[in-house]
Protein backbone atom coordinates (compact mmCIF):
# COMPACT_ATOMS: atom_id res chain seq x y z
CA UNK A 1 0.00 0.00 0.00
CA UNK A 2 1.50 3.07 -1.19
CA UNK A 3 0.34 6.91 -0.62
CA UNK A 4 1.98 8.88 -3.37
CA UNK A 5 5.71 7.61 -3.53
CA UNK A 6 6.05 6.18 0.30
CA UNK A 7 4.97 2.98 1.32
CA UNK A 8 2.08 3.07 4.00
CA UNK A 9 2.54 -1.06 4.21
CA UNK A 10 4.88 -3.40 2.47
CA UNK A 11 5.10 -7.40 2.91
CA UNK A 12 2.79 -7.34 5.85
CA UNK A 13 1.14 -11.09 6.90
CA UNK A 14 -0.56 -11.04 10.29
CA UNK A 15 -3.67 -13.19 11.24
CA UNK A 16 -5.55 -12.67 14.60
CA UNK A 17 -7.77 -15.59 15.66
CA UNK A 18 -10.70 -15.20 18.80
CA UNK A 19 -8.69 -14.58 22.16
CA UNK A 20 -5.66 -13.47 20.83
CA UNK A 21 -3.99 -10.09 20.86
CA UNK A 22 -1.19 -8.60 19.08
CA UNK A 23 0.34 -5.25 20.31
CA UNK A 24 1.87 -3.34 17.64
CA UNK A 25 4.58 -0.82 17.98
CA UNK A 26 6.24 1.62 15.81
CA UNK A 27 7.68 5.35 15.26
CA UNK A 28 5.45 7.53 14.29
CA UNK A 29 4.63 7.38 10.29
CA UNK A 30 5.62 3.20 10.43
CA UNK A 31 2.24 2.05 8.73
CA UNK A 32 0.58 1.42 12.37
CA UNK A 33 -2.78 2.90 12.05
CA UNK A 34 -2.54 2.31 8.08
CA UNK A 35 -2.75 -1.84 9.25
CA UNK A 36 -5.63 -0.46 11.57
CA UNK A 37 -7.86 0.68 9.17
CA UNK A 38 -7.00 -1.83 6.16
CA UNK A 39 -7.97 -4.39 8.22
CA UNK A 40 -11.52 -2.97 8.18
CA UNK A 41 -11.08 -2.11 4.96
CA UNK A 42 -11.33 1.96 5.94
CA UNK A 43 -7.87 1.77 3.48
CA UNK A 44 -7.42 -0.41 0.54
CA UNK A 45 -4.24 -1.80 -0.06
CA UNK A 46 -2.94 -1.68 -3.93
CA UNK A 47 -1.95 -5.49 -3.77
CA UNK A 48 -2.46 -8.88 -1.74
CA UNK A 49 -5.68 -9.99 0.51
CA UNK A 50 -6.84 -8.89 3.76
CA UNK A 51 -9.77 -11.72 5.04
CA UNK A 52 -12.01 -10.28 7.63
CA UNK A 53 -14.31 -13.08 9.26
CA UNK A 54 -13.29 -15.17 6.09
CA UNK A 55 -14.28 -12.68 3.58
CA UNK A 56 -11.94 -11.06 1.24
CA UNK A 57 -12.68 -7.62 1.59
CA UNK A 58 -10.46 -6.53 -1.12
CA UNK A 59 -12.85 -7.98 -3.27
CA UNK A 60 -15.83 -5.95 -2.04
CA UNK A 61 -17.75 -2.89 -2.44
CA UNK A 62 -17.91 0.04 0.11
CA UNK A 63 -21.56 -0.73 0.63
CA UNK A 64 -20.56 -4.15 1.43
CA UNK A 65 -18.05 -3.48 3.78
CA UNK A 66 -20.40 -1.33 6.30
CA UNK A 67 -22.43 -4.70 7.14
CA UNK A 68 -19.18 -6.20 7.94
CA UNK A 69 -17.44 -3.53 9.90
CA UNK A 70 -20.69 -3.45 11.70
CA UNK A 71 -19.16 -6.48 13.17
CA UNK A 72 -16.06 -5.01 14.38
CA UNK A 73 -15.30 -2.36 16.88
CA UNK A 74 -13.11 0.61 16.28
CA UNK A 75 -11.38 3.01 18.89
CA UNK A 76 -9.73 5.71 17.20
CA UNK A 77 -7.27 7.78 18.90
CA UNK A 78 -9.10 10.38 19.84
CA UNK A 79 -12.05 8.46 20.59
CA UNK A 80 -13.87 9.66 17.37
CA UNK A 81 -17.12 10.88 18.78
CA UNK A 82 -19.54 12.44 17.53
CA UNK A 83 -19.49 15.51 19.33
CA UNK A 84 -22.90 16.45 18.26
CA UNK A 85 -24.69 13.54 20.02
CA UNK A 86 -24.40 12.81 23.85
CA UNK A 87 -22.90 10.12 25.37
CA UNK A 88 -25.22 7.96 25.59
CA UNK A 89 -26.38 8.25 21.86
CA UNK A 90 -23.04 8.17 20.64
CA UNK A 91 -22.94 4.30 22.64
CA UNK A 92 -26.32 3.70 21.31
CA UNK A 93 -24.92 4.45 17.26
CA UNK A 94 -23.82 1.52 16.60
CA UNK A 95 -26.48 -0.57 18.38
CA UNK A 96 -29.56 1.06 15.94
CA UNK A 97 -26.63 1.32 13.06
CA UNK A 98 -26.23 -2.28 13.24
CA UNK A 99 -30.21 -3.29 13.13
CA UNK A 100 -31.04 -0.37 10.51
CA UNK A 101 -28.37 -1.99 8.07
CA UNK A 102 -29.30 -5.82 8.71
CA UNK A 103 -32.66 -4.83 8.79
CA UNK A 104 -32.17 -3.77 4.74
CA UNK A 105 -28.58 -5.96 3.39
CA UNK A 106 -27.70 -9.27 3.53
CA UNK A 107 -26.52 -9.37 6.83
CA UNK A 108 -22.56 -11.27 7.04
CA UNK A 109 -23.79 -12.91 10.71
CA UNK A 110 -27.68 -13.61 9.98
CA UNK A 111 -29.98 -11.35 11.31
CA UNK A 112 -29.47 -9.96 14.73
CA UNK A 113 -31.97 -10.31 17.27
CA UNK A 114 -33.79 -7.06 17.72
CA UNK A 115 -32.38 -5.51 21.20
CA UNK A 116 -35.27 -4.92 23.39
CA UNK A 117 -34.10 -2.56 25.51
CA UNK A 118 -31.28 -0.48 23.98
CA UNK A 119 -31.00 2.00 26.60
CA UNK A 120 -30.15 -1.14 29.52
CA UNK A 121 -27.27 -2.33 26.61
CA UNK A 122 -25.79 1.43 26.41
CA UNK A 123 -25.89 1.65 30.40
CA UNK A 124 -24.35 -1.21 30.87
CA UNK A 125 -21.63 -0.90 27.93
CA UNK A 126 -21.00 2.86 30.11
CA UNK A 127 -21.16 0.72 33.32
CA UNK A 128 -18.17 -1.19 31.82
CA UNK A 129 -16.08 1.92 31.20
CA UNK A 130 -17.03 3.13 35.05
CA UNK A 131 -19.27 6.54 33.11
CA UNK A 132 -22.66 5.72 33.35
CA UNK A 133 -23.27 8.81 35.05
CA UNK A 134 -21.94 10.69 31.96
CA UNK A 135 -24.98 9.39 29.99
CA UNK A 136 -26.74 12.74 29.07
CA UNK A 137 -23.67 14.73 28.39
CA UNK A 138 -21.65 15.84 25.28
CA UNK A 139 -18.09 14.50 24.26
CA UNK A 140 -16.70 18.28 24.95
CA UNK A 141 -18.40 18.49 28.31
CA UNK A 142 -15.85 15.53 29.38
CA UNK A 143 -11.78 14.83 29.84
CA UNK A 144 -9.84 13.88 27.16
CA UNK A 145 -8.87 10.10 29.37
CA UNK A 146 -12.76 10.01 29.64
CA UNK A 147 -13.70 10.24 25.91
CA UNK A 148 -11.13 7.61 25.05
CA UNK A 149 -13.13 4.85 27.83
CA UNK A 150 -16.36 6.27 25.97
CA UNK A 151 -15.09 5.16 22.60
CA UNK A 152 -14.32 1.99 24.30
CA UNK A 153 -17.63 1.54 25.54
CA UNK A 154 -18.92 2.60 21.87
CA UNK A 155 -16.85 -0.01 20.18
CA UNK A 156 -17.66 -3.01 22.52
CA UNK A 157 -21.44 -2.07 22.92
CA UNK A 158 -22.71 -4.30 20.03
CA UNK A 159 -20.26 -7.27 21.39
CA UNK A 160 -17.99 -7.67 18.31
CA UNK A 161 -15.60 -10.33 17.67
CA UNK A 162 -12.98 -8.27 16.99
CA UNK A 163 -11.55 -5.14 18.69
CA UNK A 164 -9.19 -2.42 17.36
CA UNK A 165 -7.22 -0.32 19.47
CA UNK A 166 -5.59 2.75 18.22
CA UNK A 167 -3.39 4.23 20.23
CA UNK A 168 -5.85 3.77 23.43
CA UNK A 169 -3.56 5.39 26.41
CA UNK A 170 -1.55 7.96 23.73
CA UNK A 171 -1.26 11.86 25.68
CA UNK A 172 -2.91 9.99 29.12
CA UNK A 173 -1.35 10.00 32.48
CA UNK A 174 -0.44 6.71 34.00
CA UNK A 175 -3.19 6.44 35.87
CA UNK A 176 -6.00 6.51 33.19
CA UNK A 177 -3.77 4.73 31.09
CA UNK A 178 -3.13 2.02 33.22
CA UNK A 179 -7.47 2.36 34.10
CA UNK A 180 -7.85 2.01 30.05
CA UNK A 181 -5.52 -0.66 29.22
CA UNK A 182 -7.30 -2.93 32.34
CA UNK A 183 -10.61 -2.12 30.44
CA UNK A 184 -9.15 -3.47 27.18
CA UNK A 185 -8.03 -6.92 29.18
CA UNK A 186 -10.80 -6.89 31.13
CA UNK A 187 -12.90 -7.05 27.48
CA UNK A 188 -10.87 -9.57 26.11
CA UNK A 189 -11.16 -11.93 28.85
CA UNK A 190 -14.57 -11.86 29.44
CA UNK A 191 -16.11 -12.08 25.88
CA UNK A 192 -12.91 -14.13 24.08
CA UNK A 193 -12.30 -11.69 21.45
CA UNK A 194 -9.44 -10.65 19.28
CA UNK A 195 -7.75 -7.45 20.07
CA UNK A 196 -5.49 -5.73 17.80
CA UNK A 197 -3.45 -2.87 19.91
CA UNK A 198 -1.23 0.24 18.57
CA UNK A 199 0.58 1.79 21.24
CA UNK A 200 3.83 3.00 22.27
CA UNK A 201 4.01 2.08 25.98
CA UNK A 202 5.48 -1.01 26.44
CA UNK A 203 3.58 -1.17 29.70
CA UNK A 204 0.31 -1.42 27.93
CA UNK A 205 2.07 -4.60 26.16
CA UNK A 206 3.06 -6.23 29.51
CA UNK A 207 0.10 -5.65 31.05
CA UNK A 208 -1.83 -7.34 27.92
CA UNK A 209 0.43 -10.02 28.15
CA UNK A 210 1.19 -10.84 31.96
CA UNK A 211 -2.63 -10.12 33.58
CA UNK A 212 -5.81 -11.59 32.90
CA UNK A 213 -9.32 -10.57 34.17
CA UNK A 214 -10.52 -12.19 37.22
CA UNK A 215 -14.23 -12.42 37.05
CA UNK A 216 -14.82 -14.07 39.94
CA UNK A 217 -12.58 -11.53 41.83
CA UNK A 218 -13.69 -8.52 39.50
CA UNK A 219 -10.02 -7.50 39.23
CA UNK A 220 -6.65 -7.82 37.59
CA UNK A 221 -4.34 -10.27 38.45
CA UNK A 222 -0.84 -11.72 37.57
CA UNK A 223 -1.47 -14.83 35.22
CA UNK A 224 0.44 -17.86 37.19
CA UNK A 225 3.86 -19.51 35.08
CA UNK A 226 1.85 -22.27 33.30
CA UNK A 227 -0.72 -19.45 32.32
CA UNK A 228 2.19 -17.43 31.06
CA UNK A 229 3.20 -19.73 28.77
CA UNK A 230 0.10 -19.85 27.02
CA UNK A 231 -0.55 -16.25 27.37
CA UNK A 232 3.14 -15.80 25.44
CA UNK A 233 0.89 -17.71 22.50
CA UNK A 234 -1.61 -15.84 22.54
CA UNK A 235 -0.27 -12.24 23.08
CA UNK A 236 2.09 -12.09 20.12
CA UNK A 237 4.20 -8.23 20.26
CA UNK A 238 4.62 -6.56 16.49
CA UNK A 239 7.39 -4.00 15.28
CA UNK A 240 6.95 -2.01 12.18
CA UNK A 241 9.21 0.20 10.32
CA UNK A 242 8.41 2.21 7.45
CA UNK A 243 5.44 0.24 6.45
CA UNK A 244 6.92 -3.38 7.45
CA UNK A 245 7.13 -5.53 10.40
CA UNK A 246 10.40 -5.82 11.41
CA UNK A 247 9.98 -7.94 14.67
CA UNK A 248 7.39 -10.44 15.46
CA UNK A 249 6.97 -12.63 18.24
CA UNK A 250 5.99 -12.92 22.29
CA UNK A 251 6.98 -10.56 25.08
CA UNK A 252 10.49 -12.89 26.36
CA UNK A 253 11.48 -13.13 22.56
CA UNK A 254 11.46 -9.32 22.06
CA UNK A 255 12.80 -8.89 25.18
CA UNK A 256 15.92 -10.62 24.40
CA UNK A 257 15.99 -9.39 20.60
CA UNK A 258 19.49 -7.37 19.90
CA UNK A 259 17.81 -5.28 17.03
CA UNK A 260 18.48 -1.70 17.95
CA UNK A 261 15.24 -0.64 16.50
CA UNK A 262 13.27 -2.89 18.64
CA UNK A 263 15.01 -2.37 21.82
CA UNK A 264 13.91 1.27 21.42
CA UNK A 265 10.49 0.03 22.08
CA UNK A 266 11.61 -1.87 25.33
CA UNK A 267 11.24 -0.49 29.17
CA UNK A 268 14.43 -1.61 30.65
CA UNK A 269 14.68 -1.44 34.06
CA UNK A 270 17.14 0.60 35.45
CA UNK B 1 0.28 24.25 -16.13
CA UNK B 2 -0.68 20.44 -17.01
CA UNK B 3 -1.06 19.60 -13.66
CA UNK B 4 -3.24 22.26 -12.39
CA UNK B 5 -5.38 20.99 -15.14
CA UNK B 6 -4.97 17.25 -14.17
CA UNK B 7 -5.70 18.75 -10.46
CA UNK B 8 -9.01 20.06 -11.78
CA UNK B 9 -10.16 17.55 -14.09
CA UNK B 10 -9.49 14.68 -11.09
CA UNK B 11 -11.87 17.21 -8.57
CA UNK B 12 -14.57 17.45 -10.48
CA UNK B 13 -14.32 13.29 -11.22
CA UNK B 14 -14.57 12.74 -8.01
CA UNK B 15 -16.96 15.77 -7.49
CA UNK B 16 -19.28 13.94 -10.44
CA UNK B 17 -18.81 10.35 -8.34
CA UNK B 18 -19.53 12.03 -5.26
CA UNK B 19 -22.78 13.66 -6.85
CA UNK B 20 -23.55 9.97 -8.38
CA UNK B 21 -23.03 8.18 -4.62
CA UNK B 22 -25.65 10.48 -3.24
CA UNK B 23 -28.45 10.32 -6.04
CA UNK B 24 -28.39 6.58 -6.03
CA UNK B 25 -28.66 6.72 -2.08
CA UNK B 26 -31.88 8.58 -2.78
CA UNK B 27 -33.21 4.90 -4.00
CA UNK B 28 -30.93 2.81 -1.75
CA UNK B 29 -31.96 1.70 1.79
CA UNK B 30 -31.36 2.62 4.26
CA UNK B 31 -33.21 6.00 4.91
CA UNK B 32 -32.03 8.83 7.21
CA UNK B 33 -35.72 10.25 7.31
CA UNK B 34 -34.78 12.10 10.68
CA UNK B 35 -31.60 13.83 9.14
CA UNK B 36 -33.44 15.19 6.11
CA UNK B 37 -36.32 16.61 8.56
CA UNK B 38 -33.25 17.98 10.51
CA UNK B 39 -31.33 19.60 7.80
CA UNK B 40 -35.24 20.99 5.91
CA UNK B 41 -35.38 23.02 9.22
CA UNK B 42 -31.84 23.88 9.37
CA UNK B 43 -31.45 25.29 5.69
CA UNK B 44 -35.31 25.96 5.03
CA UNK B 45 -36.44 27.19 7.92
CA UNK B 46 -33.85 28.88 9.47
CA UNK B 47 -32.82 30.35 6.51
CA UNK B 48 -36.60 32.10 6.07
CA UNK B 49 -35.84 35.74 7.99
CA UNK B 50 -32.64 36.54 5.51
CA UNK B 51 -34.18 35.15 2.37
CA UNK B 52 -37.99 37.46 3.27
CA UNK B 53 -35.18 40.71 4.51
CA UNK B 54 -33.65 40.45 1.30
CA UNK B 55 -36.94 39.53 -1.12
CA UNK B 56 -38.35 42.34 0.34
CA UNK B 57 -35.32 45.23 -0.58
CA UNK B 58 -35.38 43.03 -3.66
CA UNK B 59 -38.55 44.20 -4.59
CA UNK B 60 -38.64 47.55 -3.14
CA UNK B 61 -35.34 48.69 -4.70
CA UNK B 62 -36.30 47.24 -8.38
CA UNK B 63 -39.60 49.13 -8.19
CA UNK B 64 -38.02 52.63 -6.77
CA UNK B 65 -35.47 52.21 -10.03
CA UNK B 66 -37.78 51.15 -12.73
CA UNK B 67 -40.29 53.76 -11.80
CA UNK B 68 -38.00 56.50 -12.52
CA UNK B 69 -36.91 54.75 -15.79
CA UNK B 70 -40.80 53.80 -17.13
CA UNK B 71 -41.79 57.03 -16.06
CA UNK B 72 -39.16 58.64 -18.62
CA UNK B 73 -41.31 56.65 -21.40
CA UNK B 74 -44.54 57.44 -19.87
CA UNK B 75 -44.77 53.74 -18.86
CA UNK B 76 -45.18 53.60 -14.95
CA UNK B 77 -47.95 51.64 -15.03
CA UNK B 78 -45.87 48.29 -16.29
CA UNK B 79 -43.64 48.53 -12.83
CA UNK B 80 -45.51 45.31 -11.22
CA UNK B 81 -44.59 43.02 -14.72
CA UNK B 82 -41.37 44.65 -14.95
CA UNK B 83 -41.10 43.43 -11.09
CA UNK B 84 -42.87 40.01 -11.23
CA UNK B 85 -40.55 39.26 -14.44
CA UNK B 86 -37.47 40.40 -12.84
CA UNK B 87 -37.89 38.58 -9.13
CA UNK B 88 -39.51 35.50 -10.58
CA UNK B 89 -37.18 34.46 -13.42
CA UNK B 90 -34.08 36.14 -12.07
CA UNK B 91 -32.96 37.96 -8.91
CA UNK B 92 -35.74 35.73 -6.65
CA UNK B 93 -33.75 32.35 -7.36
CA UNK B 94 -30.33 34.03 -7.68
CA UNK B 95 -30.47 36.29 -4.99
CA UNK B 96 -31.98 33.45 -2.92
CA UNK B 97 -29.49 30.82 -4.04
CA UNK B 98 -26.54 33.21 -3.28
CA UNK B 99 -27.66 33.70 0.26
CA UNK B 100 -28.21 29.84 0.93
CA UNK B 101 -24.75 29.14 -0.48
CA UNK B 102 -23.32 31.78 2.08
CA UNK B 103 -24.94 30.93 4.66
CA UNK B 104 -25.31 26.86 4.13
CA UNK B 105 -23.03 25.71 1.56
CA UNK B 106 -20.51 27.04 4.22
CA UNK B 107 -22.22 25.96 7.12
CA UNK B 108 -22.44 22.18 5.52
CA UNK B 109 -19.00 22.62 4.23
CA UNK B 110 -17.35 23.63 7.72
CA UNK B 111 -19.43 20.79 9.70
CA UNK B 112 -18.54 18.42 7.34
CA UNK B 113 -15.19 19.43 7.29
CA UNK B 114 -14.44 19.26 11.07
CA UNK B 115 -16.08 15.71 11.13
CA UNK B 116 -12.97 15.05 8.88
CA UNK B 117 -10.27 16.35 10.39
CA UNK B 118 -11.60 14.86 13.95
CA UNK B 119 -11.88 11.34 12.70
CA UNK B 120 -16.01 11.70 12.80
CA UNK B 121 -16.07 10.47 8.98
CA UNK B 122 -13.75 7.45 9.44
CA UNK B 123 -15.57 6.59 12.80
CA UNK B 124 -18.79 6.69 11.08
CA UNK B 125 -17.17 4.12 8.20
CA UNK B 126 -15.54 2.02 10.76
CA UNK B 127 -19.25 2.13 12.31
CA UNK B 128 -20.55 0.59 9.40
CA UNK B 129 -22.56 3.55 8.02
CA UNK B 130 -22.08 5.15 4.70
CA UNK B 131 -21.24 8.76 5.61
CA UNK B 132 -22.22 9.75 1.47
CA UNK B 133 -25.80 8.08 2.69
CA UNK B 134 -26.04 9.50 6.32
CA UNK B 135 -24.37 12.86 5.73
CA UNK B 136 -24.55 14.07 1.96
CA UNK B 137 -27.61 12.63 0.76
CA UNK B 138 -30.09 14.02 3.30
CA UNK B 139 -28.58 17.31 2.68
CA UNK B 140 -29.30 17.07 -0.93
CA UNK B 141 -32.61 16.25 -0.32
CA UNK B 142 -33.32 19.15 2.12
CA UNK B 143 -32.26 21.91 -0.18
CA UNK B 144 -33.18 20.90 -3.35
CA UNK B 145 -37.09 20.55 -1.71
CA UNK B 146 -36.18 23.53 0.42
CA UNK B 147 -34.88 25.91 -1.66
CA UNK B 148 -37.89 26.57 -4.32
CA UNK B 149 -39.77 27.17 -1.10
CA UNK B 150 -37.52 29.72 -0.18
CA UNK B 151 -37.53 31.23 -3.41
CA UNK B 152 -41.35 31.38 -3.83
CA UNK B 153 -41.40 33.62 -0.41
CA UNK B 154 -38.46 35.68 -1.72
CA UNK B 155 -40.45 36.32 -5.11
CA UNK B 156 -43.51 36.99 -2.62
CA UNK B 157 -42.42 39.21 -0.22
CA UNK B 158 -40.25 40.72 -2.88
CA UNK B 159 -43.51 41.38 -4.93
CA UNK B 160 -45.24 42.94 -1.81
CA UNK B 161 -42.01 44.98 -1.14
CA UNK B 162 -42.32 46.43 -4.46
CA UNK B 163 -46.48 46.84 -4.36
CA UNK B 164 -45.15 49.41 -1.32
CA UNK B 165 -43.23 51.32 -3.30
CA UNK B 166 -45.40 51.54 -5.96
CA UNK B 167 -48.80 52.32 -4.55
CA UNK B 168 -48.81 54.08 -1.27
CA UNK B 169 -45.20 55.70 -1.27
CA UNK B 170 -44.42 56.69 -5.34
CA UNK B 171 -48.69 56.55 -5.88
CA UNK B 172 -47.33 55.34 -9.60
CA UNK B 173 -50.41 53.11 -9.75
CA UNK B 174 -53.08 51.48 -8.11
CA UNK B 175 -53.24 48.71 -6.10
CA UNK B 176 -55.90 46.63 -8.21
CA UNK B 177 -53.54 47.37 -11.48
CA UNK B 178 -50.50 46.53 -10.00
CA UNK B 179 -51.29 43.06 -8.71
CA UNK B 180 -52.88 42.37 -12.13
CA UNK B 181 -50.18 43.56 -14.51
CA UNK B 182 -47.70 41.29 -11.81
CA UNK B 183 -50.05 38.41 -12.52
CA UNK B 184 -50.33 38.87 -16.60
CA UNK B 185 -46.92 39.40 -16.66
CA UNK B 186 -45.89 35.68 -15.84
CA UNK B 187 -45.85 33.50 -18.46
CA UNK B 188 -45.58 29.15 -17.38
CA UNK B 189 -42.13 29.69 -19.08
CA UNK B 190 -41.33 32.28 -16.36
CA UNK B 191 -42.95 30.10 -13.64
CA UNK B 192 -40.79 26.86 -14.72
CA UNK B 193 -37.66 28.60 -14.98
CA UNK B 194 -38.00 30.16 -11.74
CA UNK B 195 -38.75 26.81 -9.97
CA UNK B 196 -36.27 24.71 -12.12
CA UNK B 197 -33.21 27.05 -11.15
CA UNK B 198 -33.74 26.72 -7.73
CA UNK B 199 -34.02 23.30 -7.78
CA UNK B 200 -30.96 23.00 -9.35
CA UNK B 201 -29.19 25.65 -7.34
CA UNK B 202 -30.56 23.39 -4.09
CA UNK B 203 -28.19 20.76 -5.70
CA UNK B 204 -25.20 22.22 -6.42
CA UNK B 205 -25.05 24.18 -3.34
CA UNK B 206 -25.52 20.82 -0.98
CA UNK B 207 -23.26 18.80 -3.11
CA UNK B 208 -20.41 21.60 -3.20
CA UNK B 209 -20.69 22.42 0.31
CA UNK B 210 -20.21 18.08 1.43
CA UNK B 211 -17.88 17.70 -1.65
CA UNK B 212 -15.10 20.41 -0.18
CA UNK B 213 -16.48 19.66 3.54
CA UNK B 214 -15.41 15.53 2.77
CA UNK B 215 -12.12 16.97 1.20
CA UNK B 216 -10.91 18.82 4.12
CA UNK B 217 -7.44 18.12 5.28
CA UNK B 218 -4.82 19.87 7.71
CA UNK B 219 -6.96 20.97 10.89
CA UNK B 220 -9.10 23.93 11.64
CA UNK B 221 -7.39 26.07 9.32
CA UNK B 222 -8.14 23.27 6.51
CA UNK B 223 -11.38 23.78 7.88
CA UNK B 224 -11.56 27.16 7.13
CA UNK B 225 -10.09 26.60 3.80
CA UNK B 226 -12.47 24.17 2.53
CA UNK B 227 -15.26 26.42 3.83
CA UNK B 228 -14.65 29.85 1.83
CA UNK B 229 -14.04 27.44 -1.05
CA UNK B 230 -17.40 25.87 -1.55
CA UNK B 231 -18.87 29.67 -0.89
CA UNK B 232 -16.93 31.10 -4.06
CA UNK B 233 -17.23 27.67 -5.53
CA UNK B 234 -21.56 27.33 -5.57
CA UNK B 235 -21.50 30.76 -6.17
CA UNK B 236 -19.48 30.78 -9.35
CA UNK B 237 -21.63 27.47 -10.17
CA UNK B 238 -25.24 29.46 -9.75
CA UNK B 239 -24.27 31.89 -12.27
CA UNK B 240 -23.03 29.81 -14.70
CA UNK B 241 -25.89 27.66 -14.28
CA UNK B 242 -28.50 30.83 -14.67
CA UNK B 243 -26.84 31.31 -17.77
CA UNK B 244 -26.90 27.96 -19.22
CA UNK B 245 -30.63 28.04 -18.21
CA UNK B 246 -31.20 31.15 -19.01
CA UNK B 247 -29.72 30.29 -22.62
CA UNK B 248 -32.12 27.45 -23.00
CA UNK B 249 -35.62 29.28 -21.56
CA UNK B 250 -34.70 31.84 -23.96
CA UNK B 251 -34.98 29.71 -26.80
CA UNK B 252 -37.89 27.95 -25.69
Amino acid sequence: MRFEDVWALRNVSLTLNPGETRIIFGAAGSGKTSLLKAVIGLVNPDEGEILLYGRNICCLKEEELFALRAHAGFLFQEGGLFDSLTIGENVEYPLTNRQSIEAHRDAPFGPDSPIEDPEQRVREALRFVELEHTFNQFPSEVSGGMRRRVGIARAIVTEPPLVLYDSPTAGLDPITANLIMALIAKERDTRNIASLIVTHRYQDAELMANFHYDAEAGELKPLEENDEASSQDGTKFIVMKEGEIVFFGSRREMESCEDEYVTKFIRRET
Amino acid sequence: MGRVLTTLIASFQEFVFLAGRAFLNLVRRPHYYTDVLLQMDIIGVGSIPIVVLTGFFSGAIIALQMSRALNTYGASSQVGSIVALTLVRELGPVLTALLVAGRNASGIASELGSMKVTEQIDAMRALGTDPVQKLVTPRLTATAVMLPCLTVVADSIGLFGAYLVAVPLLHIISGGSYWSSSWRALVLNDLTQGLVKPLLFGIIISLVGCFYGLRTTGGTQGVGRATTQAVVAASIWIFFVTFLIDKIFVNL
